[in-house]
């Protein structure tokens, strides 16, 4: 099953590689100048990649559920 | 060690400076490394040098008694930290760690304080800078003192929260601090409070509401 990961839009990286820097488990490489990520399952969605990118090129998205609705 | 002069005319401090001014800067400054996590500044310390970031990023913070981190901003390459301390010769008002390999150009103030004395643009520039400093540190006094921030990122959770089982809209941190009209660091604080009250649940890419009653009340939401 695919691991959901961070989403990069290439036309807004810079290939500053401020990402690629800070992410603790790898999962950010530089192809052709724009930065590319890899599945893993080690990437905690810690978003310092997006917090870190001038650009705002990365997201890292956060689905909101409800554990025990109340109607 | 050759600090190259373009990358020191990207720095707000030594934008329009001659050349002259340039190659005293390059005299002065000196090089140094870090690794991912390491601290760089501690609060309450002295402050040994203005800092450059010349690649890497710098996370500027502070931690309450109770352990809890309040961002006040991420240092990326081309810009500067430290400068309060510096010009006011008081202790390190935050501390800044390394975010990953960071490599840093600093400046003692002793130095500075030659160059401020020889090149009036670099003076100028200084004053640039720390009414920058001053307008954006203004903003997040706002955001954190006048504004109920959680209680907006609390309503924007309860707004977005799907049943877990349908396709719907997902959010970053920047788009929630976006909707709450703040800034990213102060929703990622909103969030921890919000987990550490026990009323969410923060996994990975998902935020759970746990306490989905207590929640309305915290978002003043009539049910």
């Amino acid at each position: 099953m695919a691991v959901e990961m961070p989403v990069v839009d290439p036309e807004k990286c810079n290939g500053c590689g401020l990402c690629i820097s800070v992410c603790y488990c790898n999962a950010l490489i530089m192809i052709d100048n724009v930065v590319t990520i890899i599945e893993t399952e080690e990437c905690g969605w810690c978003t310092a990649c997006e917090a870190v990118c001038p650009t705002e090129a990365i997201s890292c998205h956060f689905e909101i559920v409800i554990e025990n609705p109340t109607r | 060690m050759v600090i190259e002069a373009s990358f020191l005319r990207t720095s707000p401090y030594f934008s329009n400076l001659n050349d002259e001014g340039l190659n005293l800067v390059q005299k002065f400054i000196f090089e140094k490394v870090f690794q991912r996590g390491d601290l760089i500044a501690l609060e309450g310390d002295p402050a040994e040098a203005l800092y450059f970031v010349f690649s890497g990023a710098v996370k500027v913070f502070k931690t309450s008694t109770d352990g809890k981190e309040q961002i006040f901003g991420i240092v990326r390459p081309g810009e500067s930290f430290n400068d309060v301390p510096v010009f006011d010769d008081g202790p390190n008002p935050t501390n800044a760690q390394a975010m990953g390999p960071v490599v840093l150009y600093g400046i003692r103030r002793r130095d500075l304080d030659i160059i401020l004395h020889k090149h009036c643009q670099v003076t100028l520039n200084v004053i640039n800078v720390l009414a920058g400093r001053l307008r954006n540190l203004t903003s997040l006094v706002e955001s954190l003192s006048f504004r109920p921030v959680i209680r907006r990122v609390a309503r924007i959770l309860l707004e977005y929260a799907g049943d877990g089982l349908g396709p719907h809209r997902r959010l970053t941190q920047q788009e929630m601090a976006a909707l709450a009209g703040t800034a990213r660091e102060v929703v990622a604080r909103s969030l921890k409070a919000l987990e550490g009250e026990g009323l969410i649940r923060m996994e990975r890419h998902r935020i759970v509401i746990t306490n989905q009653k207590s929640l309305e009340d915290m978002a003043e939401v009539s049910s």
